[in-house]
């Protein structure tokens, strides 16, 4: 069946999907003390958010899944991401 | 084939006998009787619990427990009855025992995994009521485990989170093997929208189970870090937020009511249809209500905390999706109710137990827009009135669902019919002590009754004591219900393959079904609720 099928990702690619999550842990650290008041939580999560997408699509080879699985994982992530906006909006207008 | 020594047909009931055949058994139908066996016993603790409770508060002041004890007694009955039995409930029972048979498979598509959930969620259940006893201090923070409190209490709040956390992996793995085997194990022919429609409603309960369970599963880990480490999460004097808290727990235990009452919706869908010999009205717009219950249900958390001091525009916002998601509910109530127009319908036990759901499920309905509309939720949050409809929704939809379900599959399941008319007199005691046990608690709460007091000032008395009369009428009748059921499911008269004339898979099958479900993949050519031939009773 063709989601049975491996895919091997080469080594290049996975090297450089490393490096790129430890450059995003990097600048999350050093993103710390940049001053953006109430705005400091939203944009680490929008780092880790990144971090998150590009582990599922190279790591955990949802790029080579069929569509209606990326659909399904897509959709959990914009309902969390509604879900933490939401939650969000509370302690902006307080 | 027959079993030789009793010429009875080998069933997945006898194919293997002896209790360790049970413990290991990987069988879909065997598992879903083990968790309702365990779930029926876990129950009657938290009832009789429940009925501890109004025995205390037949009159003011001090009659059978402590304050502390009280506060102990309405903790450990919410853990066990949300935790332990609501949200596993439906979905784990009869999910487990009939979705695959109605999608036309011969198990799930986990089977291993299946039983592995069992074994954790009976550690789950076993800590929880270990919490309770343990050094003496049962938890006393609600089962909502609000902090400041629960990060403070000195009673066993850490075995009790823990327990909600372990119960949580057992319905987190439950939800990911039932969305796998709708996927993937639907008979050939079955496509989506020839799909009965309590499957439907596993399928999205089952979303539910594995997106929202994860969050109250961190959220409680968070709490016990809180309590170990004092990390500062919930407490404004580290830089926390305790209202943060709030907003953790209710985007898990919104979610939850739709995890306990989507199943039930679903029970009730396929009984109407069979006892009017009539095809359900309105199959798509069922399925989409269900899709639409789960995913607006996502988004309305905040209704919980009016009161806690979120801001306003947040407040004005859950307060209209509220107001939305009674718009698929109430779509699923009319359709129910044209199901039943113009059919054959036989008041038989089940029906009477899923009409009586539409009528209890709707005051729960009702009044939970009461409470979801700003102002009229300053008056009534927290009193007696939160308490009423909770019960109404959870104990008059889920509950009364659940007992159709069993009166309905029963012939299936055991093989055997239970007796009509103790069926009948049951659902009068449990119809009648249910509205006297919670409809009082309604006025009184709306008169400024506090719910979770263990004493109350003397003019609430007549509704309390009512209240209390009530919960005897109800024990009264479960009990007769569970006899009924306990020995009939034995000694009943054998039940025919299809004693309610039902069209969908599971009637088609042998009562009680064969192990492995199917002698041959059912091919499936038509839509699920085709009456050729109706049966006029």
């Amino acid at each position: 069946m063709k989601n049975q099928e491996n895919h091997i990702s080469s080594d290049s690619t996975n090297w450089t999907v490393l490096l790129i999550l430890l450059i995003l842990t990097t600048i999350s650290i050093l993103a710390i003390k940049i001053h953006l008041g109430s705005f400091t939580v939203a944009l680490a999560l929008i780092i880790a958010s990144v971090k998150v997408t590009i582990v599922l699509t190279y790591f955990m080879h949802l790029k080579f899944e069929n569509t209606l699985l990326r659909l399904m994982v897509g959709g959990v992530f914009l309902l969390f991401a509604i879900v933490i906006a939401i939650t969000f909006i509370d302690y902006y207008f307080r | 084939m027959t079993n030789s020594s009793t010429s009875v047909p080998l069933n997945y009931l006898n194919h293997q006998t002896g209790l360790w055949s049970w413990l290991s058994s990987t069988d879909h139908k065997r598992i879903g009787l083990l968790y309702m066996y365990s779930i029926t016993i876990f129950f009657c603790v938290a009832a009789i619990l429940g009925l501890l409770m109004r025995i205390e508060k037949i009159a003011p002041g001090q009659t059978i427990m402590s304050a502390q004890t009280y506060n102990g007694m309405f903790t450990i009955h919410g853990i066990i009855m949300i935790f332990i039995v609501v949200i596993p409930g439906l979905a784990a029972v009869f999910g487990n025992i009939l979705l695959p048979i109605m999608i036309g498979a011969k198990d799930v598509a986990f089977p291993k995994l299946n039983l592995f959930s069992w074994y954790v969620y009976i550690t789950g259940a076993f800590l929880g009521l270990y919490s309770q006893f343990a050094n003496g201090h049962s938890p006393d923070t609600g089962w909502t485990f609000y902090v400041p409190y629960s990060a403070e209490a000195s009673s066993n709040v850490v075995i009790a989170l823990t327990a909600a956390f372990v119960l949580g992996f057992a319905s987190i793995l439950t939800g990911l093997n039932f969305i796998v085997t709708i996927h993937r194990m639907r008979a050939p022919g079955m496509t989506w929208f020839r799909m009965p429609l309590f499957p439907w409603s596993l399928y999205a309960t089952a979303w539910i189970q594995i997106l929202a369970t994860p969050i109250i599963g961190i959220t409680l880990l968070m709490v016990i870090a809180e309590r170990t480490f004092h990390i500062g999460f919930f407490d404004p004097a580290l830089g926390g937020d305790p209202v943060l808290y709030q907003h953790l727990f209710w985007i898990y235990s919104h979610p939850a009511v739709y995890v306990m009452i989507l199943p039930a919706m679903g029970v009730v869908t396929e009984i109407f249809p069979t006892f009017s010999q009539k095809p359900v009205f309105g199959y798509v717009p069922i399925v989409f209500s269900s899709m639409a219950i789960a995913l607006v249900g996502y988004f309305v958390w905040g209704h919980h905390m009016f009161t806690s001091g979120m801001s306003y525009e947040s407040r004005w916002f859950f307060s209209f999706l509220t107001f939305l998601v009674a718009i698929p509910s109430a779509i699923k109530v009319f359709n129910w109710l044209s199901t039943m127009y113009g059919g054959s319908v036989d008041l038989k036990p089940p029906l009477l137990f899923a009409i009586s759901f539409i009528f209890l499920f709707t005051i729960g309905g009702f009044t939970g827009l009461t409470l979801g509309s700003l102002a009229t939720n300053i008056q009534l949050h927290n009193t007696d009135f939160v308490v009423a409809h909770f019960h109404y929704i959870i104990f008059g939809g889920m509950g009364f669902a659940f007992f159709a379900a069993i009166h309905y599959w029963f012939p299936k399941i055991y093989g055997r019919m239970y007796n009509f008319k103790w069926a009948n007199i049951s659902w009068g005691f449990l119809f009648v002590g249910f509205n006297l046990l919670y409809f009082p608690l309604f006025v009184i709460g709306i008169q400024g009754m506090p719910r979770r007091y263990f004493d109350y000032d003397p003019k609430f008395q007549t509704g309390e004591m009512l209240s209390t009369v009530g919960a005897f009428i109800l024990i009264a009748g479960l009990f007769m219900m569970l006899a009924n059921l306990i020995y009939h499911s034995r000694k009943g008269a054998v039940a025919t393959a299809n004693p309610w004339h039902g069209v969908t898979l599971e009637w088609q099958i042998p009562s009680p079904p064969p192990h492995e479900n199917f002698d041959e993949v059912p091919v499936i050519t038509r839509d699920p609720y085709i009456f050729d031939n109706p049966q006029t009773n």
